[in-house]
């Protein structure tokens, strides 16, 4: 009897996140039309990569999230990723300073 | 010999070791395309004019694999929660249907590719393409890299789900993270490319 609860809970809970993947997948198609719509806008560049990579990250953070299940991940693999994301960060910040003079790098 | 800690927890990690080693390798993937995301900054700033991706390339092209990515993705998370209800026979149809998505994105990228080498558009040609042929180029291995797991474990490594089911839906998971990352780098490559 026990077993067979733990199984239906086990199930109920399966179905719960099934109904998040397909809600996360219409978000995501919704994002990407959303995402070509405003390129056709044709903003100032500084406006579009700032859109661009706001829409891209939202989109990014459900896939983790949801598809990935990072939201309910253990400790250890959130200090990995952490530690990646310092330098990550890091990384794409280097090229960007080499063009501000007087600044870090010349 | 069996190898340890597939199925059961480590007490240390409170994770198996292949959920730790693939976001390990996650890790490092991060760091790779990371750098060549820096590179594409560096050029594209140093540069004194930068083309619009749209004048080039083909968005709606773009955007149908975009589509064909992201529903590649739910099909993939479909199949690793058919093994967690235990239906083996929808897991095949779902993972079936991933491996054939990840086939038509790499039959549209064929046909941009073939269409840019037609118009005499190389690597070689100036910095964007460059860039784009590189970080593309890059991508799709990854693409065929990920479709080659799959199948193997639509087809023959299936066998282990009669043996071991646990650990089989472990590794489902596991080359699903895989998938899904290729997924989320395709997410930040499309913008990035195609329409800035």
């Amino acid at each position: 009897m026990t077993d067979h609860a733990a199984t239906s809970d086990h199930a109920a809970d399966i179905d719960k996140h099934v109904r998040i993947y397909i809600t996360v997948f219409v978000a995501l198609m919704v994002l990407t039309i959303i995402t070509v719509l405003i390129a056709r806008v044709h903003l100032p560049i500084h406006l579009a990569v700032t859109v661009a990579m706001l829409v891209a990250g939202i989109k990014g953070t459900l896939v983790a999230c949801y598809f990935m299940h990072l939201i309910s991940e253990r400790k250890l693999i959130y200090a990995v990723l952490a530690l990646t994301v310092v330098f990550f960060v890091a990384l794409l910040t280097l090229p960007v300073l080499t063009h501000h003079d007087g600044y870090w790098i010349h | 010999m069996d190898i340890p800690y597939t199925v059961e927890l480590r007490r240390d990690t409170g994770l198996n070791n292949g959920k730790i080693g693939i976001w390990l390798f996650l890790a490092s993937e991060v760091m790779l395309f990371g750098a060549l995301f820096a590179s594409y900054i560096l050029i594209r700033t140093g540069s004194p004019s930068w083309p619009r991706g749209d004048s080039i390339l083909n968005v709606p092209l773009a955007t149908l694999n975009t589509i064909v990515l992201i529903s590649s993705s739910v099909t993939m998370v479909m199949a690793w929660a058919s093994l967690m209800r235990n239906r083996f026979g929808t897991f095949r149809l779902y993972m079936g249907a991933t491996v054939l998505l990840g086939g038509v994105f790499l039959v549209v990228k064929y046909f941009e590719y073939s269409h840019k080498f037609h118009d005499g558009l190389f690597p070689s040609t100036n910095n964007f393409l460059a860039i784009y042929f590189t970080l593309t180029g890059l991508h799709m291995l990854h693409v065929m890299g990920g479709m080659a797991v799959n199948a193997y474990f639509w087809g023959p490594g299936a066998k282990l789900w009669k043996t071991n089911p646990t650990w089989f839906t472990n590794r489902v998971e596991n080359s699903g993270l895989f998938w899904h990352f290729v997924d989320l780098v395709w997410i930040f490559l499309f913008p990035t490319l195609y329409l800035l």
